[in-house]
């Protein structure tokens, strides 16, 4: 089967695709998340060294593991954006930042408040916690430089270079503090300390995964929706959607 | 405003004005662009000493926050003449193009039929000499503020001569891509700093291994490393910058 990719790519025809799968993920987050809190808060037996704190993991592993994933997906928009100068690429490249930065945020801060218990302490200097902390600092100056440049196309492909130089860096900024973080440190503490884990953690993790990611898509692509309409607001098809009459 | 290159380098037969640059269009148009921008820094010496004396001010002013001792100054140490280094090379990017973005000489760059990268390219080596290289040969005469050892000095020296070129490299990707925008120099702070990190770690990283009895050379190996990486990508990326900025 032939499915026509092009014809998404334009967002006249991508708008209500969008809306459709907006709509389908966010349901789909909604019952993952569900299913995967109670199996996360009430199957998954406690741990054996950590109590009950670990249980933050069933946030604090899918919100990190976004940040980076959104990440790649952004630099891959960024460079379709940049190779073929289409326009619905940088607009899903600029949803995207968002969420990309509220997942890392995200995960710093469930991450401090598993380190408090755990650790001893809200903020170590661990390798993982500190290239999060650089890739919210990434997200953030793309979004601040969007926010910085009044004229959208050529803040799109500012924000697509940008990302793409930040994409080639961040597996060194990565591979850097790991490796200053092993010089500095030595392995005291580690986010790796519990490697084996239950089953029904990781089952719990895994549907958290895919109600996080669910979640990413649904406000990425409703976050897209909003994002074509106030740049296409002059074109005739979004005029006529707005009309107090329109029926989509 | 300086001529263009086509006009400077008369003598030469005027390259091809369409298809692939030959090599003596590229080195011209470095040589150039490199010659120009170390004139007018050369110009206004003052404002080369101002950017140097920020970077003697700095460093001067953590003892005073921290402690006297020599012990924790040379902990410290490395890791301040780095990080001072990347503040003066940060405060220095706008230099590299606002003024030209101003009055309109980065658009006639552009225009010439000389590649851009070069022409970028022989812009970022000016800058280099005139704010990388002078904090290198000044590292290691602050560094022995901070109790440091004639080794760890020479290494500082190395280190900050492979790294500084980077800092230049990144940056002016980040000066480039801020012409025009709101927010000046902190948005630019916010966009080149995280890319700086690398630099830093193995920087400072270099000079805190010998501190500590071990070899700085993965560290250096790392910088040279990064350092032809970013040689290679960097005028394509920021040449890319300009073209965006001008549009």
């Amino acid at each position: 089967m032939i499915v026509n990719w092009f014809r998404y790519s334009s967002p006249i025809s991508f708008y209500p695709l969008a809306g459709r799968l907006s709509r389908a993920f966010g349901v789909l987050a909604v019952i993952f998340t569900l299913a995967g809190l109670y199996i996360g808060l009430v199957v998954a037996p406690t741990d054996a060294t950590q109590g009950d704190a670990y249980r933050i993991i069933f946030l604090h592993v899918p919100t990190a593991w976004m940040a980076m994933f959104i990440y790649l997906v952004m630099a891959f928009w960024s460079a379709l954006a940049l190779g073929f100068n289409t326009r619905l690429s940088a607009m899903m490249a600029q949803a995207l930042a968002p969420t990309g930065a509220l997942m890392a945020a995200l995960a710093l801060w469930s991450g401090a408040f598993w380190g408090r218990p755990t650790w001893g302490t809200y903020w170590a200097w661990d390798a993982r916690m500190t290239s999060t902390l650089i890739l919210l600092f990434l997200y953030l100056g793309i979004i601040a430089l969007r926010s910085a440049i009044d004229d959208p196309r050529r803040a799109d492909r500012a924000c697509a270079l940008l990302a793409l130089v930040g994409a080639v860096n961040v597996p060194i900024i990565y591979f850097s503090v790991q490796w200053w973080n092993t010089l500095h440190q030595g392995s005291s503490i580690s986010l790796t300390a519990a490697p084996k884990m239950a089953m029904t953690m990781l089952e719990g993790l895994l549907v958290m995964t895919a109600g996080v990611w669910s979640y990413c898509i649904a406000v990425t692509l409703a976050r897209v929706r909003t994002i074509i309409v106030e740049r296409e607001r002059n074109a005739g098809w979004v005029a006529s959607l707005m009309a107090p009459q329109g029926t989509r | 405003m300086n001529r263009m290159p086509d006009a400077t380098t008369a003598s030469q037969p005027v390259a091809a004005t369409a298809g692939r640059p030959d090599a003596s269009s590229v080195s011209a148009a470095f040589a150039w662009a490199l010659a120009r921008d170390l004139r007018i820094a050369l110009r206004s010496k003052a404002e080369l000493g101002v950017q140097l004396m920020f970077y003697v001010i700095v460093v001067s002013l953590f003892p005073l926050a921290s402690s006297p001792s020599r012990e924790v100054l040379a902990t410290l140490g490395p890791g301040v003449l780095w990080t001072a280094a990347l503040l003066a090379s940060l405060l220095s990017l706008p230099r590299l193009f606002s003024a030209d973005y101003g009055d309109g000489t980065l658009e006639q760059i552009a225009l010439s039929p000389r590649p851009l990268s070069a022409l970028v390219s022989g812009k970022m080596a000016a800058h280099w000499l005139t704010t990388g290289l002078p904090v290198a040969v000044l590292a290691p005469i602050l560094g022995e503020q901070y109790s440091m050892d004639v080794m760890e000095l020479g290494i500082l020296a190395v280190a900050l001569l492979l790294g500084t070129p980077i800092l230049s490299l990144l940056g002016a990707i980040g000066a480039a891509l801020t012409l025009g925008a709101r927010g000046g120099g902190s948005l630019l702070a916010l966009l080149v700093l995280p890319l700086y990190v690398p630099v830093l770690i193995f920087g400072a990283g270099a000079v805190d291994a010998v501190r500590t009895g071990l070899s700085a050379s993965p560290q250096l190996s790392l910088l040279a490393a990064g350092l032809l990486l970013a040689l290679v990508a960097a005028p394509f990326a920021v040449a890319a910058a300009v073209r965006i900025a001008l549009d």
